[in-house]
């Protein structure tokens, strides 16, 4: 509850609504007491008196009211009204929803449907017709208006009574002889409170609004009576002599609404988890570059990583997902850089073209260098240009990848023709070469479907002939066979094991699995907590792995190219990455650690390309 | 597609039905003799006697709502009894100028709306992001009558631009750009509200779209970001826009009672209100039908929209 008010607080808006809506509550709380002139008391010879004048601070009205005393005392009728009709509608809708969703079956089938059709209507229009029904009045409209609202309380209320109704808890109550109505007041029902309330907090800004709606329309309260809404609508016939009278108590229904409405908000929004995680932020269209630090030389590679750092940035909370990552490769290479989920691997490879997301992302230091060009920090539109030309990716999951509403041929088309200037059919035709150069079978019909009109393989092979599509330099594949099984897999691998035959392409390969690094990569890095602890020729490493933690991953392959494998088996979680140990980061898994181990930095050593970041490697190299 | 739609409109009719029923349930919460509520002021023997044989009022309520479903379907709607006419053609007469106003705001709001919450969410937390997300609590907490008003104080009175109320000049109007002048207050007056809940929701939507992998897919493949956002993310926003629309359009409806009120605007909404406090029930009965059967179409049209934008709805 306490980390409930300060979030709610943090939100300046909802502290600022809460303080309006304080001091309106307690204005008219203490109407009564305060020595105000009778509302209904009538003055014709001091009609529409200006506000400011002695004794009436907010001047008259059409009879010679004072407008202070009216619009206190309005405003007093008018919240009442609205809670009124709030907690009447959260009442009658909350009882349907609970019988609905507890009794089910037929029952339930019936209720819904009828709110359905309740809700088929503009609200407006029902509660016009109650009113017509029952004929104009405040108890009337406050009526109708709590009737138009009760189909959202029931609907929300039941969907989550359908949740409760078949967990143990109901079960065991029911098992043990308690009536169904006991079991709905007292095990269900307190489940649901806080929806209630928070949909009550939400919707009772609304029913102010529509009462004094109403009133306006002549159809609530009824002279001398007079809520906010009639003061308003009693106003209009002399809105360009006296326009006073009528921006008094409309300023007070705004300031009303607004501050239900804000706290409303915050109070929606203190509860939401997402939105404290920051998880509701946009990634922009470049990775946020911070770089602390000197800009590491260029090298002659085609593409280098030197030295690169990457955080999350979350609140006050700062993961260093990539600490010091140091990578190259050569046209026609093909580099496996593996880890666990949480090593950073995947970070690395989004890095290099900008694409962490970001915020929270942000990139600290170091430099991507293509062809010695530094890429992170290269403007956005260098940075674009590149992207997807030279430099490719192929995602996991290409049914989250691709987008779901254009067909694939389309944005197979995008991706040529955002680099070359070519017509529509050009870009089809190179489209279906495209197509055929992966092996999609029936490759002229694949170009019209959607994503999801595709096998898992398909859209795979999809993912591939897009990055493929501007003949790039490099790839950047990120675990692009983990959600296929077996044949497929091994189908994809030798696929791009040609390609990179065929065209020279460099290739870095991220995965989980030693098994898909052995069929395709020369080299291998492994990563662990942000940083390489072993690199070297896949071959050497297979054979003679130095790394504790490599000889592990090495372990869990039952056998090379066997499909899915868990890493699950090596006992222990990656460490997060904020609350790294000082010294070795594998410590803690470590079967060889000793007191060295914890105690500080341990450097990458060896001499290139094979090198491992570990006291007491388990062989020892060259 | 074209089953579809046939699909959709047959599934309307059960729900016309329903609010057939639900109208007639309200009707018969009338306390007294129906007939003489009915009349009200003009229950002279004659007319009592007369609506008793029409509309079967002396027969129980089963029989009395199949004969007054009958009288509806072959487009008798009875008779207005304050107006003294056939309540259908009061309803045709009027409902042209409420499809005008609201119509125009529902364009304003969707289009406003919908391009307030793109920038909003492009440019998050920045200045455009806060003056638009300011503009939306401001925009949402005003009551439409009042805003009204403002803006008859504000643009006619004080700075004389355009016209008070009404939808057409009293003398020599009657022209396209007379309406115009006439609409644009009314309009926009009536869009606020609807428009600053569709951006707000647009927002949210097009955040939540911006997170998703195939959008830095379309950055990985070098799309320039005008169209990552207009192009790859609206149209994938819009899936969960487009409802929200559907809905808007009930509330701009609802809207239009009061802004009709507030404008002189002769449209259905000012109709009801006049009829309710007529105590002209009859009027009011076929006023709420015939809107609510508009409402239900316009949310096929828009299920219809979303099916055709959506390929993973099976059509
Ligand atoms: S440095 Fe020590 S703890 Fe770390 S892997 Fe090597 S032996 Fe294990």
């Amino acid at each position: 509850m306490k980390l409930f008010l300060s979030l709610l607080f943090r939100n300046r808006l909802a502290g600022f609504g809460a303080v309006v809506l304080g001091i309106v509550v307690l204005a008219v709380l203490a109407t009564p007491f305060l020595p105000l002139p009778d509302p209904n008391a009538t003055d014709t010879a001091q009609k529409f008196l200006r506000p400011g004048t002695a004794g009436h601070l907010l001047g008259t009205d059409h009879l010679g009211r004072d407008l202070l005393s009216r619009l206190l005392w309005g405003t007093r009728l008018s919240l009442a009204v609205g809670v009124a009709a709030a907690v009447m509608a959260a009442l009658g809708g909350s009882a349907v929803g609970l019988i609905a969703g507890y009794v089910g079956g037929r029952t339930d089938n019936i209720i819904m449907r009828g709110v359905d059709m309740l809700m088929a209507f503009p609200y407006i229009l029902l509660a016009l017709a109650i009113v017509a029904a029952l004929g104009p009045g405040l108890l009337n409209a406050l009526i109708a208006v709590a009737v138009v609202n009760i189909p959202f309380f029931a609907r929300n209320i039941r969907g989550i009574v359908v949740g409760l109704a078949h967990r143990e808890f109901v079960e065991a109550a029911r098992l043990s002889g308690m009536s169904h109505i006991r079991i709905m007041l007292s095990e269900i029902l307190p489940n649901v409170v806080p929806v209630i309330v928070i949909a009550m907090s939400t919707t009772v800004g609304w029913m102010i609004l529509e009462t004094a709606g109403l009133s306006f329309l002549g159809l609530g309260s009824q002279p001398p009576t007079a809520d906010l809404g009639s003061m308003l609508g009693e106003a209009r016939a002399a809105l360009i002599t006296a326009p006073h009278t009528a921006l008094v108590p409309g300023a007070m229904i705004f300031l009303i609404v607004m501050s239900i409405n804000l706290l409303g908000d915050g109070v929606r929004d203190a509860l939401d988890p997402r939105l404290r995680s920051g998880a509701l932020s946009r990634p922009m269209a470049a990775a946020l570059v911070r770089r602390n630090g000197p800009v590491p030389e260029a090298s002659d590679d085609l593409l280098a990583l030197q030295d690169l750092h990457t955080e999350f940035h979350a609140g006050k909370r700062v993961l260093r997902a990539v600490s010091g990552v140091s990578l190259a490769v050569k046209p026609g290479e093909c580099l496996g850089v593996i880890g666990e989920s949480g090593s950073g691997k995947s970070v690395t490879a989004l890095s290099v073209m900008g694409l962490v997301a970001s915020p929270p992302g942000v990139i600290t230091g170091g430099a991507a260098r293509f062809k010695g060009q530094d890429m992170i920090g290269a403007d956005f539109e260098t940075l674009r240009r590149l992207r997807g030309d030279r430099i490719a990716y192929i995602f996991q999951d290409p049914l989250a990848t691709l987008h779901p509403l254009y067909k694939v041929g389309r944005q197979m088309a995008e991706a040529i023709q955002v680099h070359h200037q070519i017509g529509n059919a050009e870009a089809r035709a190179r489209a279906l070469d495209l197509f055929r150069q992966v092996r999609i079978p029936n490759p002229e019909s694949r170009l019209d479907s959607y994503p999801h009109e595709l096998s898992g393989g398909m859209r795979q092979r999809v993912g591939i002939a897009m990055a493929l599509a501007n003949d790039p330099d490099v790839i950047i594949a990120d675990e692009p066979t983990t959600a296929l099984d077996v044949t497929v897999q091994a189908q994809i691998l030798s696929l791009l094991d040609d390609l990179r035959r065929e065209r020279g392409l460099a290739i870095v390969f991220i995965t989980h699995d030693f098994g898909v690094v052995a069929q395709l990569c020369d080299r291998v890095a492994v990563m662990y907590a942000g940083r390489i602890v072993e690199e070297g020729p896949t071959m050497a490493v297979l054979e003679a792995p130095a790394h504790p933690y490599t000889r592990r991953l090495i372990a869990c392959v039952p056998e090379l190219g066997g499909g899915r494998r868990e890493l699950a088996a090596i006992p222990g979680l990656p460490p997060a990455v904020d609350a790294l140990p000082p010294g070795c980061a594998f410590a803690p898994r470590c079967d060889k650690a000793q007191e060295a181990c914890r105690a500080g930095d341990i450097a990458l050593e060896g001499a290139s390309p094979r090198r491992v970041r570990c006291i007491f490697p388990e062989e020892a190299i060259a | 597609m074209g089953r579809y739609i046939l699909r959709r409109l047959i599934s309307a009719i059960p729900v016309l039905l329903g609010i057939t029923v639900i109208v007639f349930a309200i009707m018969s919460l009338i306390p007294g003799d129906p007939a003489t509520a009915i009349l009200g002021a003009y229950a002279t023997p004659e007319n009592v006697a007369r609506i008793n044989r029409d509309l079967g009022l002396d027969q129980p309520a089963i029989q009395r709502y199949f004969i007054w479903l009958g009288n509806m379907l072959t487009g008798e709607f009875g008779r207005s009894y304050s107006l003294n006419r056939p309540v259908l053609d009061e309803i045709l007469d009027r409902f042209g100028a409420t499809l005008i106003l609201a119509g125009t705001a529902f364009v304003l709001c969707a289009v406003l709306g919908v391009l307030a919450g793109v920038i909003s969410a492009s440019r998050q937390y920045g200045w455009a992001d806060k003056a638009i997300t300011f503009a939306v609590i401001i925009g949402i907490s005003i009551p439409s009558f009042f805003l009204g008003m403002l803006m008859i104080l504000i643009f006619a009175v004080r700075l004389k631009w355009l016209p008070v109320s009404g939808m057409y000049a009293i003398y020599g109007g009657g022209g396209l750009g007379d309406l115009l002048t006439h609409l644009i207050m009314p309009a926009f007056a009536l869009a606020v509200v609807a428009t600053g809940v569709v951006a707000w929701l647009s927002r949210g939507a097009m955040l939540e779209v911006l997170r998703q992998d195939y959008i830095r897919t379309a950055r990985a493949k070098g799309v320039p970001e005008r169209r990552v956002l207009m192009g790859h993310a609206l149209r994938a926003a819009m899936v969960s826009i487009i409802p929200v629309l559907g809905l808007q359009a009930g509330f701009v409806l609802s809207g239009a009672v009061y802004i009709e009120t507030v404008f002189q605007w002769p449209g259905i909404g000012r109709m009801l209100v006049d009829a309710i406090l007529k105590r002209d029930l009859l009027l009011v009965q076929g006023g709420v039908v015939f809107v609510a059967a508009i409402y239900v179409l316009f949310n096929i049209a828009v299920d219809v929209a979303q099916s055709m934008l959506d390929p993973r709805i099976k059509t």
